[in-house]
């Protein structure tokens, strides 16, 4: 078992109100969350993570406002992943300051875990168990009863169009699909928040811009989305997006007025000219 | 060698999808070849380079879960020596079923293939010791440092990493100062990088590579496939997926995949220049009520997001939607027409099926 797997199934909360506040899949009304404190958002400060002699994640510091779709951008091995881990509670970080959903990094690791959704770059399913079982293994890792789980499993079945797929084993599906539903599951508890790292990489035209629509629902329903990308045509989808250089955050602003200011028709041009001034070593 | 023989015709039977780390295994199977092996290999080569299709694919089919699905639906077509080949489809058209027929990993149910001349079903030795072959999702000696795994890669194929250096050295540059590190603490695009290395490392003739730039950065993707334009003018014949559309204007000729079938076979340009739809680019203020309202048009075949604006097939005047969307309320808007990429071309071809 990997560590995300090993997050998923030791991470059973203990007793869980969702409330009837959930909304799915009903657009336009804001869940309340299950977090007390209710700050759906994000901030860092000075947020460091080092291996050894090695920094990873050097000194961040930015916040993400409640609802926003926020790009975390950045050339491989720039520290994103890596910092993406310390906020969903799953890295212990070296020093700085970070909460989320209104938690401390350091001190509230559990409550984070309850009042997120992450999607890893690596593992997101079980390929050896059904659509079905998935959804009902990772509702009940969140704590929803059966009971809960039946209705919303079968309109989001509907949503995604996957009513006839729903006793396949996941490993049969394209991968497209199987992103659609990790992120669905990712976010069956209604998460304040929810961390995806590079959802749609491999994923094909048709389907990625199909997953962005599910990326907007949950927007639209007040869910904080943080989310990494390769595609930069997705990074203009974004509502803000920081652009990571050797374990800093380059640059932080919208879409627009990163173009205006590095004189770019497009955010290709604007990564060319930031994410290759990357020069550490070991 | 009875026994991995053994192993892998048992695979194939009893199960055609093999688990990744079981394809793994194989392809990381590849004992150094005998001297008696060397000197056939050599021969066949002299013989091979005579020839250009050094893929040749003749009515390939191959289905599972007892025929129910058909993965890959009587496909045809060949690569040729100097050629970079691009297989674009959406997930699940079966890419991957093709690679892993032509690398011997899984064996077809009708029709045949070649590689460099050698049978994909008879020929499965030969074929293993002369390709290489990059998965989608490929594991790397997680434990080993990226120094280790490639020597480990040059050693089996009977090569050393300095022989072949300038084969990888545009990718490795990127990679080399973290060559102590363990492949297993190396960041998405970093194993990624590492993997193409040692796909490369003993200088195959036919390289396959399945969606090779998946997780890699923007600017990693260009200098790969500049690489890959490089190495074209060696012996070597590529055969390439990938899901970014920009790339295919990279290859020399790309097939168009979906459902297991090949819709067409074309050069980049061949395939933009057959686009015939009446395709605008259309921004506004507000390009997600601009993406909304664009639905509800009546004139409009098919719209789409594009990065900052939205593409249009618009099939009254532009005029017309000029004005609507202005008593929509929304402003700056623009509409202009535009010449389509091999992006609209796919969505095109996905959308009239
Ligand atoms: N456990 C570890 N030990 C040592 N170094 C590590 C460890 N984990 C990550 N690193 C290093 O930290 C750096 C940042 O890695 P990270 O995975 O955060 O990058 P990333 O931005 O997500 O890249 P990608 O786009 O390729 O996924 C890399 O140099 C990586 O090798
Ligand atoms: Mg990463």
């Amino acid at each position: 078992m990997n560590k995300e797997e090993k997050y998923i199934t030791r991470h059973k909360p203990k007793s869980q109100k969702i409330g009837n506040s959930i909304s799915f899949p009903h657009l336009g009304k804001v869940p309340k969350g299950i977090g007390a404190r209710g700050v759906g958002g994000l901030s860092a400060t000075n947020l460091t993570k080092r291996f050894g002699n090695f920094t990873a994640v050097d000194r961040i510091t930015f916040e993400v406002k409640q609802g926003e779709i926020f790009g975390f951008l950045g050339a491989n091995g720039a520290g994103k992943t890596t910092a993406m881990r310390m906020l969903c509670g799953l890295l212990k970080p070296t020093s700085g300051e970070a909460t989320v959903a209104g938690f401390d990094v350091f001190k509230e690791q559990e409550e984070i875990k309850k009042n997120i959704g992450y999607m890893s770059q690596k593992f997101s399913l079980y390929e050896n168990m059904t659509v079905r079982e998935n959804i009902e293994f990772f509702g009940g890792v969140y704590g929803l009863k059966m009971s809960e789980i039946k209705p919303r499993m079968d309109s989001l079945l509907n949503k995604l169009e996957f009513t006839d797929v729903r006793d396949k084993l996941v490993q049969s599906l394209p991968l497209g699909w199987k992103q659609k539903l990790a992120f669905s599951t990712a976010i069956f508890h209604e998460p304040q928040i929810v961390f995806l790292d590079e959802p749609t990489s491999g994923v094909d035209p048709v389907t990625r811009r199909q997953f962005w629509d599910l990326i907007y629902d949950a927007s639209e329903r007040g869910i904080t989305v943080f989310v990494t990308t390769h595609y930069m045509d997705e990074a203009e989808y974004c509502n803000r997006i920081s652009l990571m250089v050797d374990g800093r955050i380059e640059a932080l602003d919208t879409p627009k007025n990163l173009k205006t200011e590095h004189n770019a028709n497009s955010m290709n041009e604007v990564f060319y000219a930031l994410a290759r001034k990357a020069k550490r070593v070991e | 060698m009875y026994s991995q023989r053994h192993a892998i015709r048992k695979l194939n039977k009893s199960s055609t999808v093999l688990d990744s780390a079981s394809a793994e295994k194989l392809i990381a199977y590849r004992s150094p070849l005998t001297a008696e092996q060397k000197e056939l290999t050599a021969d066949s080569s002299s013989f091979i380079a005579e020839q250009t299709a050094y893929i040749s694919v003749s009515r390939l089919s191959k289905s599972y879960e007892k025929a129910s699905v058909l993965a890959v639906d009587n496909v045809s077509f060949e690569v040729n020596r100097g050629e970079i080949f691009g297989l674009i489809g959406p997930d699940g058209a079966g890419k991957t079923s093709i690679f892993r027929m032509l690398t011997t990993l899984i064996l077809p149910d009708s029709g045949s293939a070649t590689v460099l001349g050698f049978d994909v079903v008879k020929d499965f030795r030969e074929i293993r010791s002369q390709v290489g072959y990059m998965p989608g999702r490929f594991s790397l000696y997680q434990d080993l440092s990226i120094e280790e795994n490639l020597n480990f890669y040059a050693t089996i194929f009977g090569t050393t990493l300095e022989e072949n250096f300038h084969l990888i050295h545009d990718i490795y540059v990127q990679i080399e100062p973290f060559k102590k590190r363990k492949a297993g603490n190396l960041s998405g695009g970093m194993k990624q990088k590492l993997a193409l290395c040692c796909a490369l490392i003993h200088k195959p003739r036919v390289l396959f590579l399945d969606e090779p730039t998946t997780g890699i950065d923007p600017v990693s993707r260009k200098e790969l496939w500049e690489m890959l334009r490089k190495l074209k003018s060696q012996d070597i014949a590529i055969l390439a997926s990938t899901p970014y559309m920009d790339e295919a204007l990279m290859c020399d000729r790309i097939g168009l995949i979906n459902n297991g079938k090949i819709m067409t076979i074309d050069t980049p340009q061949g395939l933009i220049e057959k686009y015939d739809k009446p395709l605008y680019a259309v921004s506004a203020d507000n390009i997600a009520r601009l993406l909304r309202i664009l639905q509800e048009y009546p004139e409009i075949e098919n719209s789409y997001a594009f990065g900052d604006n939205a593409h249009v097939i618009l099939q009254g005047r532009s005029t017309d939607l000029k004005r609507y969307l202005e008593e929509k309320g929304l402003r700056n808007i623009e509409i202009i027409p535009i010449k389509a990429t091999v992006e609209d071309c796919f969505i095109n071809s996905l959308s009239e099926q």
